[in-house]
């Protein structure tokens, strides 16, 4: 278990804005009536875009807003661990990978960089531009080592061209998402293997055909639609 | 030709995201072709046919799909049935349901539509991982895709009601276990169920639902399409199909692959991955479906086909297919205490046996990797280990269990070395850090 505590210092206030509210409404209709506390992940999330991390007055306006007793928001708050409890870099977040995939293939040196850079982890740099922290696995092992910074992955990291991202970020560049050595997505480096043969691509596949297997007669469903 | 599957043979032929990953180009790889001719069997002949594929779970069980959706209530009542799709993918190791999720999701789309008709169920939710942000908004672009062609949604054109809906988790690898999963959904703390109730007879809501992984759900368009027998002819009798796999770790080309299930361990690391660092000879051991399975070494590597049976008899397990793999100059004992630190991180608090012992663990194995502890806490290591496995809710105290088990078993005598060496030279005070663990 992670323990989470909220922050010491918390705003007074917290207002929802017009995009933020209208997407927590989208979303909770996707539920049936009455399970609108369904949408409590989503809209914390929105609540983070909006502000860069979660406060306490915000987890009581989600309360309020969806209808639930603030202690079950606070818990989905503290339990999640995407959910950040203090105020984050204003430039970026940076989140890297440190868990054995990504370890086995030095995520260990992309940590140093930004203990060198920023500080300890799970804090604000100096500037307050930048707030770092090891996570665990986020599901990217074939481009490991891999760093997660404002919610989108960079990929096959090496500690130079980390070093180079965060210098762009820092410089107020957004620099593009995806492999640092010109992978194409999570394909083997270099020349493709599989995938190959052009004639699945032709729209072969996409011309008309007969179902195998079916029934003699093609039955009609018994269950009401 | 690389591996044992020829690229007409594969399902998923956008997995690295060259092509357009959008209807029209999904449709053209043979997505959304002749689905109308299946939503119109019986649910019955559905289950059939995927039985006789031989389909199993791809989230890392690998129970078999067919089986699982016939549980699911005979007749529609006034609880809605659902589909809930597991894409909260975070074992480490594994990273191909992403892949399905940003370059081929309109497979899962329709999957999501036929498994719907095969549990009478008319919503499908779709559960992603929190941090796959970009994979979400390709997801919800393709869904709406399909919402405006009729392809589901009510009164769409395969004659079956059908809404699909996404949804998404907080970063907790825990809300991978179903309940966990659906306790998530309904906006609460991920902390399992107890079974029974099992989720077919009481799900989300109360509801009957049934839980499938991504690529499962993923490749049954393909499967009915191409035939039961077709899918069935690959792979093993028990094992049976083509598979997503991946490699991470110490090789030349770590990648996610398709390829035939029964590949043997070796034939996909030199045919996909490049081979491992330093060649075959400097393998040291694999981990070979995500980190909670128990390690193989090197020697067993040979042999080692990968399905579900042959890995068991190895004392380790497919998993989600998705391989770790270690040169000779990796350090197991660190690399399993980072695994033991992802699982006391990971605990979900609800069980002592888990949240007590994942972090005692931890803290034994990052004295073993030092050399700090005491030769006789080996033992007691593996005792606890194999107290916590087996008396959680989960299957997380197992999992936290398993690669410690399979450190020790393989590689014991490198953890007695660097307890010796630790000790070599420096005043012998027995007990002391013993009590300090007690």
């Amino acid at each position: 278990m992670s323990v989470r505590r909220l922050a010491q210092v918390q705003p007074a206030s917290f207002e929802f804005k017009p995009a933020t509210l209208k997407r927590i409404g989208e979303v909770s209709t996707h539920f049936p009536e009455g399970r609108q506390q369904s949408a409590v992940i989503q809209a914390l999330w929105l609540v983070q875009k909006q502000e860069g991390w979660v406060s306490e007055p915000a987890i009581r306006a989600v309360a309020e807003l969806l209808a639930m007793p603030a202690i079950r928001v606070l818990e989905v708050a503290t339990f999640y661990t995407m959910f950040m409890l203090e105020p984050v870099g204003e430039v970026a977040l940076v989140q890297v990978c440190g868990t054995t995939p990504c370890q086995t293939r030095g995520s260990e040196a992309i940590l140093a960089v930004c203990q060198r850079k920023f500080g300890p982890a799970n804090h604000r740099s100096k500037d307050g531009k930048f707030y770092w922290q090891e996570v665990e696995c986020m599901g990217a092992c074939a481009n490991a080592p891999m760093a997660a910074i404002n919610d989108y992955y960079y990929e096959d990291l090496t500690p130079e061209s980390f070093e180079k991202l965060l210098d762009d970020f820092a410089a107020g560049k957004k620099p593009k998402p995806g492999s640092s050595i010109g992978r194409q997505g999570s394909a083997p480096q270099g020349a493709p293997i599989t995938l190959t043969d052009v004639t699945l691509y032709d729209g072969s596949l996409a011309k008309k055909f007969k179902i195998p297997n079916l029934p003699e007669k093609p039955s009609k469903t018994k269950a009401s639609a | 030709m690389v591996g044992l599957l020829a690229d007409k043979d594969r399902i998923f032929l956008n997995i690295y995201g060259q092509r357009d990953w959008g209807l029209e180009g999904a449709k053209q790889r043979g997505a959304w072709n002749g689905t109308k001719d299946i939503v119109a069997q019986t649910p019955e002949w559905i289950c059939d046919q995927i039985k006789a594929s031989g389909l199993r779970g791809r989230g890392g069980a690998g129970f078999g799909t067919g089986l699982k959706w016939t549980f699911m209530p005979k007749q529609e009542s006034e609880r809605p049935h659902y589909l809930l799709v597991n894409a909260d993918e975070s074992e480490p190791g594994a990273c191909k349901d992403r892949d399905i999720l940003r370059n081929d999701p309109h497979l899962l789309i329709e999957g999501c539509l036929i498994a719907c008709k095969a549990m009478r169920a008319h919503s499908a939710y779709i559960y992603i991982r929190g941090e796959y942000v970009h994979e979400r908004e390709r997801l919800l672009v393709a869904i709406n895709q399909a919402y405006d062609a009729k392809l589901i949604g009510k009164g769409n054109v395969h004659g079956w009601d059908c809404d699909v809906r996404v949804t998404h988790g907080g970063g907790a690898y825990i809300c991978g276990d179903e309940t966990a999963l659906m306790e998530s959904f309904e906006g609460k703390k991920g902390q399992p169920r107890l079974k029974p109730p099992f989720p077919a007879g009481a799900g989300i809501y109360g509801c009957p639902t049934t839980v499938n992984n991504v690529e499962t759900i993923a490749v049954v368009g393909t499967i009915l399409r191409r035939g039961a027998d077709w899918f069935a002819g690959f792979g093993t009798e028990k094992s049976t199909g083509t598979k997503l796999f991946a490699g991470s770790g110490h090789l030349n080309k770590p990648c996610v692959v398709e390829d035939a299930v029964g590949i043997s361990v070796r034939q996909l690391i030199e045919d996909h991955f490049g081979g491992v660092r330093g060649g075959w000879g400097n393998l040291k051991a694999v981990i070979p479906g995500g980190i909670s399975v128990r390690m193989i070494p090197a020697e067993q590597c040979d042999e080692a086909v990968m399905t579900y049976e042959d890995l068991q008899a190895r004392g380790s397990g497919l998993g989600t297919g998705t391989m770790i793999v270690f040169d000779k100059d990796a350090d197991l004992v660190k690399a399993i205490a980072r695994a033991s630190y992802f699982y006391k991180h990971e605990s979900c608090g609800q069980c002592t046996p888990c949240r007590e012992g994942t972090g005692w663990m931890w803290r034994v194995m990052e004295r073993m990797v030092t050399g700090e502890a005491e030769m006789s806490e080996i033992d007691l290591l593996l005792d606890v280990a194999s107290q916590v496995e087996g008396h959680t809710i989960c299957g997380l105290g197992d999992a936290a269990a398993w690669p410690i088990q399979g450190l020790f078993r393989h590689f014991r005598h490198e953890v007695e070395e660097r307890i010796t060496l630790y000790r070599a030279g420096k005043p012998h005070v027995q007990g002391h850090s013993l009590q300090a663990a007690e």
